[in-house]
């Protein structure tokens, strides 16, 4: 029978949250062509969550275990999934910093081209058939992947994970020898609590509206009220140094989907929209009534930033505190 | 230190992008090409290194048509020293790419050879890493920190949540994000002592590639463009609308 492999991601010996979406993606895609899905685990020692793989649709759960895999391990990852790949129909990552790494390398093992950032996948006629957004997101380009195993990453935020339970078996894969090239050393400045802009369901930006760095303290304050936020910026202040690149939404920065954007002091230019226009819910606050912004998003209020935020804060902490 | 950069001509971030005819690729007509922002960091890190070392080469190679030698001239007027273009028609896959360079890198005696993280076209973030692999090289990549050291890099690259920091030896590949450093703008004596400089043109025979585009479209028309209010004063009905209109708080 076919198979699926779906590399999941850990760290500290916790599974993330991009591991579910890319094993139910896995998943659907094996339901409609009569395929069983395997789910990759690599780490050092056991990993948290791996257990509930199955819930999400995994019919078995590989584990990869090494000493140097307490940290990503390019070259050991890479060499791993490439020996696994063989027997699959194709390999599915996350389009993370890991799989955004790892993916391209795993393709060139194997020589077959890589598909990166899909947001839709179908099987048809033995071929896997993708969509991703180009040019960040100002185009949709629909790609075959002609190679076998082919290789493809799906990005975070796209899929809604749903449970379709499946057996979830448990075996213990070999890590093959491998030439550590590269080595990741540490993670500096952890900020457990921080959401990245590309993984948060909620991403309030600010631009030049702002008037200067210390006012996006505004912004911060918001996202605490809502609790699962991220504070995401236009390129003109992360271009002024207001804010780390990290934070940059748009053609240069990040391209992000969540579930509500709320677009303050931006005023839309052309590669801003391109980094957000996958949101499902746009909320822009602007006092330019002209500004671009207003075209995509969904709900506009025209206004002083300044005085509209902060009792939109106090709204948000009030909805929370009532539950 | 002997340094590669690799380069490639896309079009500029503002373009407004038209679907061309075939329905697979863009309409190029009145688009301005630039070299991938990206690569701007690649070719002002390399130049800095160079810099610093004070002996060395610096060599600029694209993969692409006859119009991508206006881009290797951009890089040559910043003041990479010479330039190289793997000349074939059509845009190949990233994977036929990364076996382009990697053919004409081996000989090349490079410490570094430095790529932007992605291009802004494809937004693939692959060649890079697929060279490396192809050559058998470490390779690091998205890194916006850079130090080198008795010939061992050590890198810092953002992650979801932080900052991973990443080690090898040289000779090594490098895929370099915003943050690394600031580009310079070609000066004018850079732009003409450009002219002059070294480009080689070498024609490249491609493989048909594995992915095949079906289709290139643009994405759907968001309605939106309603105003709820204005001022502070329409922040409830705001609320209100993302709890029982759009269900998303």
């Amino acid at each position: 029978m076919t198979a699926i492999l779906a590399v999941t991601e850990q760290r500290e010996g916790s599974l993330r949250k991009v591991s579910l979406e890319v094993v139910s993606a896995a998943r659907t895609l094996a339901d409609a062509m009569g395929a069983t899905v395997d789910a990759l685990v690599l780490g050092h020692g056991p990993v948290g969550g791996s257990e509930g793989l199955g819930r999400y649709g995994a019919d078995q759960v590989l584990t990869a275990t090494h000493p140097q895999f307490r940290l990503y391990n390019p070259d050991g990852y890479a060499a791993t999934i490439a020996g696994l790949a063989g027997s699959h129909a194709f390999v599915l990552l996350s389009a993370t910093a890991t799989g955004r790494d790892l993916a391209p390398r795993v393709a060139a093992k194997l020589g077959v081209g890589c598909a990166t950032d899909v947001t839709t996948l179908v099987w048809e006629s033995g071929k896997l058939v993708v969509t991703r957004p180009v040019y960040a997101g100002k185009a949709l380009q629909k790609v075959r992947l002609e190679g076998a195993p082919a290789v493809a990453s799906l990005r975070p935020n796209t899929i809604q994970p749903t449970e379709k339970p499946r057996s979830g078996t448990a075996v213990t894969v070999t890590v093959p020898s491998f030439e550590g090239r590269v080595t990741v050393k540490a993670i500096k400045a952890p900020d457990q609590a921080a959401l990245d802009v590309t993984e948060a369901p909620i991403v309030i930006s600010g631009g030049r509206g702002l008037k200067e760095p210390g006012n996006f303290q505004l912004l911060e304050a918001l996202a605490a009220a809502f609790g699962n936020a991220a504070v995401g910026a236009s390129r003109a202040v992360v271009d002024a140094g207001w804010r780390d690149h990290g934070a940059q939404v748009g053609q240069t920065g990040k391209t992000v989907s969540p579930g509500l954007y709320i677009a303050v002091g931006i005023s839309g230019a052309i590669q801003h929209l391109a980094g957000m226009r996958t949101a499902k819910v746009i909320v822009a606050i602007n006092k330019d009534k002209d500004a671009p912004i207003f075209k995509v998003a969904d709900y506009g209020i025209v206004g002083d930033l300044f005085e509209v935020v902060p009792v939109l804060t106090e709204q948000i902490k009030k909805l929370r505190s009532e539950g | 230190m002997k340094i590669a950069v690799c380069l490639k001509r896309v079009p500029d971030t503002t373009t407004k992008i038209v679907i061309a005819a075939d329905g697979k690729s863009i309409d190029e007509s009145g688009v301005k090409f630039v070299p991938n922002p990206y690569d701007e960091y690649a070719l002002e890190e390399a130049l800095k290194l160079r810099e610093a070392a004070g002996v060395g080469e610096t060599v600029v190679f694209s993969v692409g048509t006859d119009a991508s030698q206006e881009t290797i001239r951009t890089a040559l007027a910043m003041g990479i020293d010479r330039g190289v273009l793997l000349q074939s028609p059509g845009s190949p896959d990233g994977l036929e790419t990364a076996r382009a360079l990697a053919a004409e890198l081996k000989a090349g005696g490079f410490d570094l050879i430095l790529f932007g993280k992605l291009a802004v076209d494809d937004y693939h973030h692959q060649v890079g890493v697929m060279t490396a692999e192809l050559m058998g090289l470490p390779c690091i990549t998205s890194i916006a920190h850079l130090t080198l050291a008795g010939g061992t890099v050590e890198a810092e690259r953002e992650i979801e949540g932080g900052i991973e920091v990443a080690t090898c030896a040289l000779p090594a590949v490098l895929t370099c994000d915003k943050g690394l450093n600031t580009p310079r703008l070609p000066s004018l004596k850079g732009i003409m002592a450009a002219k002059k400089k070294p480009l080689e043109v070498k024609a490249v025979t491609l493989g048909a590639g594995t992915l095949t585009t079906l289709s290139l479209a643009l994405p759907p028309e968001r309605p939106g463009g309603r105003v709820v209010g204005e001022g502070a004063d329409a922040v409830p009905e705001l609320v209100r609308l993302l709890r029982t209109e759009a269900k998303v708080i």
